[in-house]
C-alpha cells in the first residue's frame, strides 16, 4: 500500500519538538535529595500520616476490612465442614415453600408489611407487590389506579398491581406513560407485564412506533440472555445485519473446536453486510483449515517427525501462518499446511507475509531461507530484488529475533541513507560498515574515535591502525 | 479524612456527609448486629463516602466479598447485601441464601440494598428463583454523584458512554438527570443550563420536567453555582484518544487510577520495610491514594510531566532546608519546635519519596524510543498531516502486534482527524486487524464505526482542519513549564471540550456557530427561574461558578485544563467537574470491545 520511500522517510523525517526532556534531570536531583533526607533523620517508616497496610489500602478503610474480616473469618472456618448445601438446581420443587415453614413465618408476615405499605406510603421501600408476591389478591385494593398514576408509583418504589391493565388499549398507555417518566426501570417493569401477556406478534408492532421502549426491550432480553426472542425481534423490524452479528457473536462462548466451525459454517447463510459476510467466510476457512494442519501434526509428533508444538486453534491469521513458516516452510504450495498456500488462500499481502517469513525463518536460524527471501528467480536467474519493507525495519526485525553480526551487516549495508546506515551499524556493531564508511568519507578524526569502541587486539583494531598509518589516504582532517 | 473536599471553591462535603447519613439511615433499619456482603466493584465508590468505622458505629461486625457459595459464619442477626443491579450478581445472592438454608445461621435476616437504583428485572430474577420472600429490606442507595476530589463528582459509571451512543440505552441520563436533581436540592437551582448534544438536551430535558414535577417544593438555598454546562463526550471524541502529558493524566494512563487509588510496581517502593517478611510482600503492588489532601499532590498532578521533575527537586531543597534546621536549633524552645514540626515534615518527606519514585517510573516510559514514536503519530494525526493515507507507523505496529488498544486507538484518532477515512484506507486497516488480531474483532470494529470514531468518509469535505483552526486546537508553542494555555496539558493539543468551555465563558458561543453546527447534536441554553430574593448579589470582581457535565467520562487533562482556567487570574469563572466515569483513552476503547483482550485464546 506504501512505497517503500514513504516507509524510509517516516524513520529519518524530523519530528515535531513538543514533549521533550530539558538536559537537567531533575527528577534525578530529587531522588538524590531524598536519598539524603532519609540518611540525615532515624527514620521509622510508619510517618504516613495516614496508616496504610502493605497491601496499599488505607487501614480503616473498606476493602482493607473486608480483607481483614475475611482472612479473620477463614480461620475460624477452618474447623467446620462444609454443610451440604440442601439445593443446588432450580429443579422442580418450590422455594418458596421451603421459606414458607420457616419458624418465623417470614411469608404472611410479608404480605402484610407489602399491603400496608401499598396503603400508607411508610417510607419502608418495598415495591410492585405484583413482583413480590403474584398470589397477592389485588381486588383487595380500593384504588385504581391511572396508567400515570401507577408509572408514578412504579417510580417511588411503590406496589402497583399491572394485571388490571387487561386490553391492549390500556396495556399501551400505561406502556406510554411509563415511557414518559423515563425511567428505565419501570419502562422494564412495564415491558415484563407486556411480554408475559401479549403475543409476540403484537408486542414487536408497537415496540416498532416507540423507540425509546424499543431499546430498553433490546437491553432486557440482551441482559436476561434470551437471544431467541431477540433474533426474532430484530428480524421483524427488518434489522437483519445487525441479527446477523449477533448470532455470529455466539461463537465465542463455543468451547468445542469442531462445534464451533460448524456453527461458523451456519453463519454463511446469515445476512451480513458483503464486507462482514467475507470476513466471516474467512474466519470459518482459517478455522476449518487450523483443524487440518493440527490434526495432521498431531500425528506427526506422535510419530516423533514433528516436536510438540502449541496448538495453532483459534489463532489469528497472521500467528497461524508464523506456525506454518515455522513447521512446514519447504511444503510444496499444493499442500494445505504451505505458507505459500496460506498465503493464496486468505490474499494475503506481499508485505505481511514477508514480514511473517522472514521473523518465523530468522527465529529457526535459517539465514539461507532469509536470503532467499531477497531474490528472485527471473528467466536471466536470480536477482536481488527490492523487500517490501525498509531495509531498516528487516535490520529490526532479524536483530529481534538475535541474528549474528555477520548476517545483520549484510542488510545494514543495504540501507540507503548513510547517516543512517552507519548509525545502524554502530548500533548493532558492524564494525567492518563504519570502518569503511569513515574510511570513503576520509574521516580520520571519527576513525580514532571508533577505534576506542572496538575490542583492544581485535581484527577491527588492526584494521583500523592499518588505516590510519595508510600514507596514502588524504584525510580531511 | 475528607477535610479536603470542603477546601475548593464549592463545599463538596456537604454532598459527602449528605450520603453518609442516608448510609446510617439504612443500616440503623436493620436492627441488631449486621455483616455485609460487598459486590467488590462498590467497595472503591463507597470508600470515597465512608470507613469501617462508620458501618461498625451501626453495628456492622463482619463484611465479606460476593462470591458463590456459602456466606461465612458469622455471628449476626443481619446479613446486608450491598449490589449493583446486575442480573448476576443476584445468582450469586440466591446461591448463598440458599446454602444457608438449614445452617446454624438460617435464622438470619436478609437485605439488599442496591446501589445506586434498585432494578424491577433484579427483583424479578429473586422471585423466579424463589427467594425474593426472604428479604427483609430492599432498598435502593442513591449514589449518583460521588466527590472524588474538591471540585471533582463522578458518578463511576462504567458502562454510561457505550450504553448512551452505542446501545442507545439512556438509563445512565435518567441518573445523571436525577443526581443533579439531587445536588440542586443541596447547592440549590442552577439559574442557568447550557448545553451541546444529544445526550445533553436529553438530560436538560429531563432535568427540567422533573423540576415542574416538584414545583410544590420550592427550593429556598441560595444557589451556589451560576451556570451548568452540559457536554456530550461525542461532540469531543478526539480528547481522549490523545496521550495525556500531565502528571496525574500519565499516571493514569499507566497505571490506571481507580476510585482515587493507584497501584504501582513494587520495587522503586521498597525502602526499609523492616520487620515484615520482604520477599512475597514485594510482589504485591504498591497501592497509593492520590487526591488534593496531599499537598505535594495538589501541587504538581496538573503539571505538564516535563515541569514535573523541576517541581520535585524544589520541594526536595525546601524540605532538606527544613531538616537542616536541626543544627541550628540549640535552646529547649527551639528544639521543642523543631520537634513538633517533625510529624509534618516526615509527612512531607515521605510524599516526596513517593513521587519522586513514580516520576522514575514514568519517566522511564515518557523516554522510551516507542512512547516518543507514537506520540510523534499522534501529534502528526492532531495536527492534520497525513491523516488521508495508511500510516506506515500503525502498520508495523500491528506488525509487531502491539496491544490492540493501542493500536484502535491510533486508527481511531487518524479517522476523528480526516473525518472520516477513504473506503480503500478504511478496509486496508481492517483486513490488517482481522488477520493479526482475529476475525471475530469485526463486532469492535462494528461498534467503533458505530460511534463515529472508525468510520468511512461520508462527505468528501474534511471539517476538521476547520474546527482545528477557529478552535485554535494546535498551539506551535506550548510552554509546559509555564503555560499560557490550556495546550500544554497535551504538549500543543488544547483538548476540544474544554476549548468550547472556554470560548463559553469568554465570548460566548455565538462567536463559533459555525464550528458548533459541525459538531453533532444541538446546542443550547435554559435558564431555570429562581424564587424571588435568592437572586445572587454579585461583589465586584468576584468570579462565576460553573459546573461542566461531560457525559459519557473525561480525562484527567481535561479536568487539569479546567483547573488550570479556574485559577487564571483575569478569568472570572471557576470550575467544578462532574462526570459519568473518568476515563482514559485506553480504558474508553476498551469499554467499546465485543472481544475482551482477556477471553482471547
Amino acid at each position: 500500500m506504501k512505497s517503500n520511500t514513504d516507509d524510509e522517510e517516516f524513520w529519518t523525517r524530523s519530528r515535531l519538538g513538543a514533549f521533550d526532556f530539558g538536559p537537567e534531570d531533575e527528577v534525578k536531583e530529587s531522588r538524590q535529595a531524598v536519598n539524603q533526607i532519609s540518611h540525615m533523620v532515624e527514620l521509622n517508616n510508619d510517618d504516613d500520616m495516614q496508616k496504610f497496610s502493605w497491601s496499599g489500602d488505607p487501614v480503616g478503610s473498606i476493602s482493607w476490612s473486608v480483607r481483614e474480616t475475611e482472612l479473620s473469618s477463614q480461620s475460624t472456618e477452618k474447623g467446620v465442614a462444609d454443610t451440604p448445601s440442601i439445593i443446588k438446581s432450580n429443579s422442580g420443587y418450590s422455594l418458596t415453600s421451603l421459606f414458607k415453614g420457616k419458624a418465623k413465618g417470614g411469608l404472611p408476615e410479608k404480605n402484610f408489611l407489602s399491603f400496608s405499605d401499598a396503603l400508607d406510603d411508610s417510607p419502608v421501600r418495598l415495591h410492585t407487590a405484583e413482583i413480590r408476591n403474584p398470589k397477592f389478591e389485588y381486588k383487595d385494593f380500593t384504588s385504581d389506579w391511572s396508567p400515570e398514576e401507577s408509572s408514578r408509583r412504579l417510580q417511588q418504589g411503590k406496589a402497583v398491581p399491572l394485571e388490571k391493565f387487561r386490553s391492549l388499549r390500556d396495556k399501551l398507555s400505561l406502556l406510554d406513560s411509563a415511557i414518559s417518566t423515563n425511567d428505565g426501570n419501570v419502562i422494564t417493569a412495564v415491558l415484563i407485564h407486556l411480554k408475559r401477556t401479549l403475543s409476540r406478534e403484537v408486542l414487536f408492532r408497537e415496540l416498532a412506533s416507540r423507540p425509546t421502549a424499543l431499546r430498553h426491550f433490546i437491553q432486557y432480553l440482551n441482559e436476561t440472555g434470551e437471544q431467541k426472542v431477540l433474533l426474532q425481534l430484530l428480524g421483524a423490524l427488518g434489522r437483519t445485519e445487525e441479527a446477523a452479528l449477533l448470532q455470529y457473536k455466539e461463537h465465542l462462548s463455543i468451547t468445542d473446536d469442531n462445534k464451533r466451525r460448524d456453527f461458523l459454517k451456519s453463519c454463511l447463510r446469515l445476512l451480513f453486510s458483503a464486507e462482514d459476510s467475507a470476513h466471516v467466510e474467512d474466519h470459518f476457512t482459517l478455522l476449518e483449515r487450523q483443524l487440518m494442519i493440527q490434526a495432521t501434526d498431531r500425528q506427526a509428533e506422535c510419530g516423533g517427525k514433528l516436536p510438540k508444538r502449541a496448538s495453532v486453534l483459534n489463532m489469528p491469521l497472521i500467528t497461524t501462518l508464523a506456525y506454518c513458516c515455522f513447521n512446514h516452510y519447504s511444503k510444496p504450495e499444493g499442500n494445505f499446511s504451505s505458507p505459500l498456500n496460506i498465503r493464496q488462500t486468505f490474499k494475503i499481502t506481499e508485505k505481511q507475509y514477508f514480514m511473517t517469513a522472514l521473523a518465523a525463518r530468522a527465529e529457526m536460524k535459517a539465514w539461507p531461507d532469509v536470503d532467499a527471501l531477497f531474490t528472485s528467480r527471473k528467466w536471466l536467474g536470480l536477482t536481488r530484488k527490492k523487500p517490501p519493507l525498509s531495509f531498516q525495519r528487516v535490520v529490526d526485525i532479524l536483530q529481534k529475533n538475535s541474528a549474528p553480526t555477520q548476517v545483520l551487516q549484510d542488510y545494514v549495508a543495504m540501507v540507503e541513507d548513510a547517516e543512517l546506515r552507519i548509525s545502524l551499524a554502530q548500533k548493532h556493531n558492524c564494525h567492518d560498515i563504519v570502518i569503511n564508511m569513515y574510511r570513503d568519507q576520509k574521516d580520520r578524526l571519527q576513525m580514532i574515535r571508533y577505534r576506542g569502541k572496538v575490542g583492544r587486539g581485535s581484527a577491527e583494531e588492526r584494521k583500523i591502525d592499518e588505516l590510519l598509518n595508510n600514507m596514502q589516504i588524504r584525510w580531511k582532517n | 479524612m475528607a477535610a479536603h473536599l470542603s477546601s475548593g471553591r464549592v463545599n463538596l462535603n456537604i454532598l459527602r456527609e449528605a450520603a453518609r447519613k442516608e448510609l446510617r439511615v439504612f443500616l440503623d433499619k436493620c436492627a441488631g448486629s449486621k455483616a455485609i456482603v460487598w459486590d467488590e466493584y462498590l467497595t472503591g465508590p463507597f470508600g470515597l463516602i465512608a470507613q469501617y468505622s462508620l458501618l461498625k458505629e451501626h453495628e456492622v461486625e463482619k463484611m465479606f466479598t460476593l462470591k458463590s457459595g456459602r456466606v461465612p459464619p458469622a455471628d449476626v442477626k443481619n446479613v446486608i447485601f450491598f449490589v449493583r443491579p446486575r442480573l448476576e450478581l443476584m445468582d450469586i445472592i440466591v446461591d448463598n441464601v440458599f446454602r444457608s438454608v438449614g445452617t446454624l445461621h438460617s435464622s438470619r435476616d436478609f437485605h439488599i440494598l442496591f446501589v445506586p437504583r434498585r432494578s424491577l428485572l433484579c427483583e424479578q430474577r429473586l422471585k423466579e428463583q424463589g427467594v425474593l420472600g426472604s428479604f427483609v429490606n430492599i432498598e435502593e442507595y442513591i449514589l449518583d454523584l460521588i466527590p472524588c476530589d474538591s471540585d471533582l463528582l463522578s458518578m463511576e459509571y462504567e458502562s454510561a458512554f457505550r450504553e448512551c451512543y452505542l446501545e442507545n440505552d439512556q438509563t445512565s441520563l435518567y441518573h445523571t438527570a436525577k443526581g443533579l436533581i439531587n445536588l440542586q436540592a443541596l447547592y440549590g437551582t442552577i439559574p442557568q443550563i447550557y448545553g451541546k448534544g444529544e445526550c445533553a438536551r436529553h438530560v436538560a430535558n429531563m432535568m427540567l420536567r422533573m423540576k415542574r414535577e416538584f414545583a410544590g417544593s420550592q427550593n429556598q438555598i441560595l444557589p451556589v453555582f451560576d451556570s451548568l454546562l452540559l457536554l456530550d463526550r461525542n461532540v469531543d471524541l478526539l480528547t481522549p484518544l490523545a496521550t495525556q502529558l500531565t502528571y496525574e493524566g500519565l499516571i493514569d494512563e499507566i497505571y490506571g487510577i481507580t476510585n482515587g487509588y493507584v497501584k504501582l510496581p513494587p520495587e522503586k517502593f521498597a525502602e526499609k520495610k523492616q520487620g515484615e517478611g520482604s520477599k512475597d510482600l514485594l510482589t504485591e503492588r504498591k497501592k497509593l491514594q492520590l487526591n488534593s489532601a496531599e499537598e505535594l499532590y495538589a501541587e504538581i498532578r496538573d503539571k505538564n510531566f516535563n515541569a514535573v521533575g523541576a517541581a520535585l527537586s524544589k520541594k526536595a531543597k525546601i524540605i532538606s532546608a527544613a531538616f537542616e534546621e536541626r543544627h541550628n536549633a540549640k535552646t529547649v524552645v527551639e528544639i521543642k519546635q523543631f520537634v513538633s514540626q517533625l510529624p509534618h515534615m516526615q509527612a512531607a518527606r515521605s510524599s516526596l519519596a513517593n513521587h519522586t519514585s513514580i516520576a522514575e517510573l514514568i519517566k522511564e516510559i515518557t523516554t522510551s524510543e516507542a512512547f516518543f514514536d507514537n506520540l510523534t503519530v499522534e501529534q502528526e494525526f492532531m495536527t492534520g498531516i497525513d491523516t488521508d493515507k495508511v500510516n506506515t507507523y500503525i502498520e508495523d505496529r500491528i506488525a509487531q502486534k502491539e496491544k490492540l488498544t493501542k493500536i484502535l486507538r491510533l486508527m481511531c484518532m487518524q479517522s476523528v482527524c480526516n473525518n472520516g477515512l477513504k473506503q480503500k484506507v478504511l478496509d486496508y486497516y481492517k483486513r490488517e486487524i482481522f488477520q493479526a488480531y482475529g476475525y471475530e474483532h469485526m463486532l469492535t470494529l462494528n461498534n467503533l464505526e458505530k460511534m463515529g470514531l472508525f468510520k468511512p468518509q461520508t462527505s468528501s469535505r474534511n471539517n476538521y482542519p476547520t474546527i482545528r483552526k477557529t478552535l485554535k486546537l494546535w498551539m506551535e508553542d506550548a510552554n509546559e513549564q509555564n503555560p499560557n494555555d490550556i495546550s500544554y496539558v497535551y504538549s500543543g493539543y488544547a483538548p476540544l471540550s474544554i476549548r468550547l468551555t472556554q470560548l463559553l465563558a469568554r465570548p460566548g458561543w455565538r462567536s463559533i456557530e459555525e464550528v458548533l453546527k459541525m459538531l453533532p447534536g444541538p446546542h443550547f441554553e435554559e435558564r431555570q427561574q429562581l424564587p424571588g430574593g435568592l437572586h445572587k448579589k454579585r461583589h465586584q470582581g468576584e468570579n462565576r461558578t460553573t459546573l461542566v457535565f461531560f457525559l459519557g467520562g473525561v480525562t484527567y487533562a481535561e479536568i487539569a485544563a479546567l483547573r488550570f482556567l479556574s485559577q487564571m487570574e483575569d478569568g472570572g469563572m471557576e470550575y467544578v467537574i462532574a462526570t459519568t466515569k473518568l476515563i482514559n483513552g485506553t480504558s474508553w476503547i476498551g469499554s467499546l470491545m465485543d472481544h475482551p483482550a482477556s477471553k482471547a485464546p
